[in-house]
């Protein structure tokens, strides 16, 4: 079996109108190569699910200009998206005050919970979360030992992108550092996963504990930047937007 | 001193040495520059570790290592990397012992309110991020705040007007001016700034307070 694909031909099967999920968390851990083809592919009326919105900073990495998510809502791709937070956008924001985006708010435990459930088979999780809060509208509320909690229900999507390190062709992923988060979650919870990589190894090569993806969950592998491309990406990134002080010196 | 840096060194103070702590962003984060000598906490982050370390200089920061809010960050030896869905155990689950966080508004019964304004009808930004989970888990929440707004008005309130993050959740409430408990009968003084008493405090605070017989001015880490 070999699950390595070029990702055009991945992309060629996003169609207007597509549910997809992406992994990462403000550009840490994002499937930077699948956001930049989904871009120039143009596809409309995106229903997005990530946790968090955009990274913080203006920096032009696609040569559509932007980076992260923010041309997705730029360029009017999206119709709805489902998150924890999207303060950091500000073409979502204007979007959403001129109708043009719908918002659906889940606190970060919750969102993630949701897509657990949505991968592991379960039909929702109950959650203290939210109790209290604009949260509970239109929700059900049970009490369970006399505490009540929300029932949040299941979230999957047709598409999930997700990043990681390294990749065999069978699909067994391997993360690297605080890039984990949303990945594994989200890997499990779509009808067709794609894993874009820093490497792509042979099988056997990821010792079998340090797969945090199953290959079960993976249909299509595609390379990403590679890890020494994506360290000069975020450093150039993080010191063009202020968060890396370069030393006068160097400068 | 200004306002936002008197309240983090203040702030700072609410920590304990060994403790599992979540700061938010903002003031919240610079909290962690004013630890007292000899208080070690474990900082989490909640897109995955916990004992992070400063912002790494040039030439040391890596591309997957990075915190809540796109920055680059370090590892402090003993650290540890999770998933989301891990770190939102230890945050929902009651492992955290304190979180501090910005708000919006704040109330007598210890609500918090600081991820909804409007920019349109029924509809809210920037959102709630993994504040509401941590009201609801962490076993201490404090608010830290300017006391009034740009007009002066008190944001530190009878009953919060925008949307809650949580409910009846907070211990401490944390402004330049004052200290506040929240106890079941309400919003205790227990530290003034200098220059104000709890009479004057009153005519610039919208929540009714009662004042703890051992009221001090307020503290600031040495």
């Amino acid at each position: 079996m070999n699950k390595v694909r070029q990702l055009d031909d991945v992309i060629e099967d996003l169609k207007d109108g597509a549910t997809i999920m992406l992994g990462g968390f403000l550009s840490v851990g994002t499937p930077l190569k699948c956001i930049e083809k989904i871009v120039k592919k143009g596809v409309k009326d995106l229903t997005l699910i990530s946790v968090v919105n955009t990274y913080p900073g203006k920096y032009d990495l696609y040569e559509t200009g932007g980076f992260d998510l923010a041309p997705l809502f730029a360029n009017n791709q999206v119709r709805k998206m489902i998150t924890a937070h999207t303060g950091t956008c500000a073409e979502a924001v204007q979007a959403m005050k001129e109708g043009k985006l719908e918002i659906e708010f889940f606190p970060m435990g919750s969102w993630i919970e949701k897509i657990r459930a949505g991968g592991a088979g379960l039909g929702g999780v109950l959650t203290p979360t939210g109790i209290g809060t604009l949260m509970e509208e239109g929700k059900k509320v049970l009490e369970i030992n006399g505490k009540r909690y929300l029932l949040e229900l299941p979230l999957r999507a047709e598409f999930a992108f997700i990043n990681g390190y390294r990749a065999d062709p069978l699909g067994n992923i391997e993360y690297r550092g605080i890039g984990l988060n949303t990945n594994p979650t989200i890997a499990m919870a779509a009808d067709y996963t794609v894993a874009e990589v820093n490497e792509i190894v042979g099988v056997g090569d990821i010792d079998p504990l340090r797969v945090g993806t199953p290959s079960v969950f993976v249909k299509a592998v595609v390379q990403g930047y590679t890890l020494a491309e994506r360290q000069d990406v975020f450093r150039d990134m993080w010191v063009k937007t202020g968060r890396i002080k370069v030393p006068a010196a160097a400068e | 001193m200004e306002a936002k840096d008197l309240i983090a060194r203040r702030a700072a103070l609410e920590l304990a040495d060994g403790e599992i702590v979540n700061l938010g962003f903002g003031m919240p984060t610079e909290v962690a520059n004013h630890v007292p000598a000899g208080v070690n906490v474990v900082l989490q982050s909640e897109n995955g570790c916990l004992m992070f370390g400063p912002t790494p200089v040039l030439g040391k920061q890596d591309a997957d290592i990075g915190n809540a809010g796109g920055q680059p960050i370090t590892l402090l030896p003993g650290a540890s990397i999770f998933d989301l869905a891990t770190s939102f155990c230890i945050i929902r689950g009651g492992h955290v012992d304190t979180t501090i966080l910005g708000a919006l508004e704040v109330d007598q019964e210890g609500s918090i309110a600081n991820w909804a304004m409007p920019v349109a009808p029924g509809k809210y930004s920037p959102g709630m991020g993994g504040a509401m989970d941590l009201v609801t888990g962490a076993h201490k929440v404090v608010a830290v705040l300017q006391h009034n707004d740009k007009k002066g008005g008190s944001k530190v309130l009878k009953k919060c007007s925008l949307p809650v993050t949580g409910k009846g959740v907070l211990k401490t409430i944390i402004t330049e001016k004052a200290v506040f408990d929240v106890t079941p009968q309400g919003l205790v003084l227990k530290e003034i700034a200098e220059g104000l008493t709890p009479e004057t405090l009153r005519d610039v605070t919208d929540a009714d307070f009662t004042v703890d017989p051992g009221l001090c001015r307020y503290r600031l880490p040495n």
